[in-house]
């Protein structure tokens, strides 16, 4: 395979005709081979900018598009080589699986046997070898999905374009499929860009993850980076779960609910003011009362049996999350106390309640 | 979708459907401007006029009023039969009920000619119904009975009813009183769809009608022949300009329910549901 | 629930069923009786072969039919293509009046053929300005060609359409992004998207067309099309048993039509008109 090709998207903003803003300006480097996944709630503009990747849509004027050094702006899609995977599939009904997979090399001219090679290739590579006759009709939604990567990968795009492509299947299959992709895009060492609203996808088959809110990147980095570093309340709360207490910043620590929290390594402080605490729940600890920085009222337990989730009331305005070994049961309406690894403390600044 | 990229094609394709468009329209606008200009021949410096309205009036009046009578008898005859019909089929499924829908609609694909030679043959020799209004209405109930069976039943397979019925049925709804609250007001759409088609359909009919009619059973549609035949173009294009306003509101009705059924949410894609490999 | 018995449903089937069969099944077996109860029984069906006037006219309507609908599959692929894949200002205006002719009758098509085409026609007028010779063609094959097309554009048109809508854009991009051109687009994804809604409106159009009677009528009755041959065996020639063989042919010849069409797209065909 051809040495990857890195991705440049410059001041990428998008319009639709009936006036929705969709996309902000958005800069992004994307290097060669590397996977970038963009991950944001639905309507956050993924797809979008997916698309003008693509070539499926036209970035607003002043917007560019570059594949390593050349400027593929006003490329049509048929003439970028991008390899396209789509939620739905998009497989072609009127066609088998072979002569799906085997559409691009036709457009492209390719030999009947070069075909039929290229086509054997893709086939054992994605474990579907019996499936090459069937009608698309005949397939379950991991086999389609099978073929849909297939045919996109048969071509060598430079750049492999995904859309949500586990979202429609259930969990178990999502689990294995995303496993085999990331399997498939390593060896490839293609470069990929992944689009899903899954954060537990995103996690398990990122180099880089690119979170989205409202048309614009909140924040981009590693998965570690992005899960133990938010930047903002948005990342923060939409990537794994955290618990939020309101609290005042002073050169001692943070004063929050009556409970003074030492700060984190030399952390030092000019003026007073109010912040939102944030902390996730495997960084809280059951402790004996009187060590504790807070005590709460259990008032739901969720047995999820490697361990127990429970919801701590009395605490702060919102329930608190915790999350203890599973081992002896706690009823309801139990007290415990807790304390927070100064680790896990997370600070932003406060929001009005 | 190609909203950015305006390329001659798109100019060249919107000419093309433009000029269809005209032909299907120009005629119309001819007729409708033939029927209101004092003299066609002389063209509309001969001024507007609403004699021909008024000579058709006259002459036609009768035709008007049985196509909208028979129209309604139809609707009325084709709802009593085709609805309970399209139910049980719906209900039964299966192929017995596919080989009972397919043989309903025979009429359809069979000409109405051939329909109207039959009726003539078997029953002409019943002289008083023959000469009668009801002769005519049999050809329309046949020939408009299977839109109404298709109207209602494509509804009623697209809700899942049987899972609505059984819902009902569990909350201790009865036979009478499911149909009632639950199956005839989601077939609602259908039927309406069904009888705008209904009506319509009948009061245009002319293939059946024409071999069916009498001298003093005549439709609009057979009147218009006749003034086609022997009337001047004006009178002719007056009478048909009558048709154009019965029968418009009718298609309006109808393009305004099928746009209103669209903008229900639609399966644009793929339905997305999860499955087992 | 869903197992009610299908005795306790059937009542509700009587009606219809009653009048359909003494209305049309009944009368339909004796129309193909008297077909061959004429002087040369049996062999009066065989009459469409052995008389040439009546062969002569089943094969005009044949290639009168097969060519309209060719020529109207093409017009309405065309333009309601161009009608589901773009949007610009009117275009709902443009889709109305294109379905708008849909239930007119074919008593009304030839006459408005006849204002476009007859000897006061539209075309008349602005070829004699244009090239001093009045082009005629209302009252002949070509009049009916047009009056068939006129109605036959609005039925494919509305199939054309909902197939189109119905079809997911992420296909297309699929074949786009795997580099196909456009004209790549419409032969390996939209044609065949579109073949079954083809399949069956060009059926119908068939269909409708062979058996159509208004138009060949308010034209000219010399216009030697099969519901015309026999209209004028039925009421000039007083030929019932010919009628009756006349008919039941061109019965099959439709109903086989649309039929086959079903069978080849799945979809639920009929006639109309
Ligand atoms: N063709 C379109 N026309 C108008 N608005 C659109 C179109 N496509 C998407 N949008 C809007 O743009 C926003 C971003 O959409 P999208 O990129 O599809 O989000 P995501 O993939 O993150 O769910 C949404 O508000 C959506 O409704
Ligand atoms: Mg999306």
């Amino acid at each position: 395979m051809s040495e990857s090709t890195a991705v440049h998207i410059r001041q990428c903003a998008k319009t639709f005709a009936d006036g929705t803003r969709a996309l902000a300006p958005v800069d992004l480097e994307i290097a060669g081979g590397e996977t970038v996944v963009l991950l944001g709630p639905s309507g956050c503009g993924k797809t979008t900018l997916l698309r003008i990747i693509a070539g499926l849509e036209t970035a607003d004027a002043g917007g560019q598009v570059l594949f390593n050094a050349q400027d593929v702006t006003a490329l049509p899609v048929e003439k970028r080589n991008v390899g396209m995977v789509f939620q739905s599939y998009a497989l072609f009904p009127n066609m088998s699986v072979r002569e799906n997979i085997a559409y691009g090399l036709r457009v492209r001219k390719h030999t009947r046997s070069q075909r039929a090679q290229r086509v054997a290739e893709m086939l054992s590579m994605m474990h579907i070898n019996e499936l090459a006759d069937r009608a698309v009709s005949q397939l379950s939604g991991g086999q389609r999905q099978r073929v849909a990567l297939a045919r996109a990968i048969a071509v060598r795009p430079r750049v492999l374009l995904l859309d949500e492509p586990l979202t429609a299947l259930d969990a178990l299959l999502r689990e294995r499929l995303r496993i085999e992709i990331d399997s498939l895009l390593r060896s490839l060492g293609i470069t990929a860009i992944y689009v899903t609203h899954d954060q537990a996808e995103a996690m398990a088959l990122a180099d880089r993850i690119v979170v989205m809110s409202q048309g614009r990147i909140a924040q981009q980095g590693t998965p570690r980076d992005v899960y133990q570093n938010p930047q903002n309340p948005f990342v923060a709360d939409f990537i794994g779960t955290v618990n939020r207490l309101r609290g005042t910043l002073t050169e001692h620590g943070v004063h929050a609910q009556g409970t003074l929290l030492p700060l984190g390594k030399g952390l030092t402080v000019s003026a007073t003011k109010e912040v939102d605490l944030l902390f996730r729940p495997e960084d809280m600890r059951i402790v004996p009362a009187e060590e504790a920085q807070f005590i709460g009222t259990v008032s739901s337990a969720f047995y999820l049996g490697d361990r127990t989730r429970l919801l701590l009331a009395g605490i702060g305005d919102a329930p608190v999350m915790v999350e203890v070994s599973a081992r002896e049961p706690i009823a309801r309406g139990t007290e415990v106390g807790v304390s927070i690894d100064p680790q896990g403390l997370m600070m932003m600044p406060g929001t009005p309640s | 979708m190609s909203m950015q990229r305006r390329g001659w094609q798109f100019w060249a394709q919107l000419c093309f459907t433009l000029s269809v468009c005209a032909f299907l329209i120009v005629p119309v606008v001819l007729s409708a401007l033939a029927g209101v200009t004092a003299n066609f021949f002389i063209g509309l410096e001969s001024g507007l006029t609403l004699r021909w309205i008024g000579e058709v009036w006259d002459l036609y009046a009768e035709t008007m009023f049985l196509s909208l009578w028979i129209a309604l008898a139809c609707l009325g005859v084709t709802l009593l039969l085709g609805v309970p019909a399209a139910y049980v089929l719906a209900k039964q499924g299966g192929r017995f009920a596919r080989l009972i829908e397919e043989t309903l609609v025979l009429p359809i694909a069979v000409p109405g000619l051939a329909i109207a030679l039959a009726l003539i043959l078997s029953y002409g020799e019943f002289r008083d119904f023959r000469a009668s209004w009801g002769f005519i209405l049999v050809g329309h109930v046949l020939y408009t009975l299977p839109f109404m069976v298709r109207a209602v039943l494509a509804v009623l397979a697209s809700m899942d009813f049987n899972t609505l019925e059984e819902g009902a049925a569990t909350l201790g709804a009865g036979f009478v009183y499911r149909l009632r609250t639950v199956v005839l007001p989601n077939a609602r759409p259908g039927i309406l769809a069904g009888s705008l088609m209904v009506v319509t359909l009948s009061i245009g009919e002319f293939n059946l009608t024409w071999m069916l009619h009498t001298p003093v059973t005549k439709t609009l549609p057979v009147g218009l022949a006749d003034s086609y035949a022997s009337m001047r173009l004006e009178v002719a294009s007056a009478y048909t300009l009558v048709f154009f306003v019965m029968i418009v509101p009718l298609l309006l009705a109808m393009q305004w329910l099928s746009r209103s059924e669209k903008r229900l949410p639609r399966n644009h894609r793929p339905t997305l549901d999860t499955e087992h490999e | 629930m869903s197992h009610t018995p299908f005795l306790r449903l059937m009542p509700m089937l009587i009606p219809a069923g009653i009048t359909f069969i003494a209305f049309f099944l009944l009368p339909m077996v004796k129309l193909a009786v008297v077909g061959a109860t004429g002087d040369a029984g049996l062999a009066a069906y065989a009459s469409i072969l052995t008389t040439p006037r009546h062969w002569e006219s089943l094969i005009a309507t044949l290639i009168l039919s097969i060519s309209v609908t060719a020529v109207a599959l093409m017009i309405s692929t065309l333009a309601g293509l161009f009608l589901v894949r773009n949007l610009f200002p009117g275009r709902e205006v443009l889709v109305a009046m294109l379905t708008f002719p849909l239930a007119f009758p074919g008593v009304v098509i030839g006459f408005l053929v006849i204002l476009l085409g007859g000897r006061q026609g539209l075309v008349g007028e602005i070829s004699q300005a244009l090239t001093g010779d009045k082009v005629v063609f209302a009252y002949s094959m070509t009049g009916l060609f047009i009056g068939y097309l006129y109605f036959s554009i609005p039925r494919v048109i509305l199939t054309i359409m909902a197939a189109a809508e119905k079809l997911d854009p992420a296909l297309e991009e699929a074949a786009r992004s795997l580099g196909a051109s456009t004209w790549r687009v419409l032969v390996d994804v939209i044609l065949p998207a579109l073949k079954p809604g083809l399949i069956a409106s060009g059926a119908i159009c068939f269909a409708t067309s062979m058996g159509a009677f208004g138009t060949a009528f308010t034209l000219a009755t010399q216009i030697d099309v099969l519901p015309m041959t026999i209209y004028t065996e039925f009421t000039l020639n007083a030929n019932i048993a010919g009628a009756a063989t006349l008919s039941i042919v061109l019965g099959l010849v439709t109903w086989l039509a649309l039929f086959v069409a079903r069978s080849l797209s799945g979809a639920t065909v009929a006639a109309s008109g």
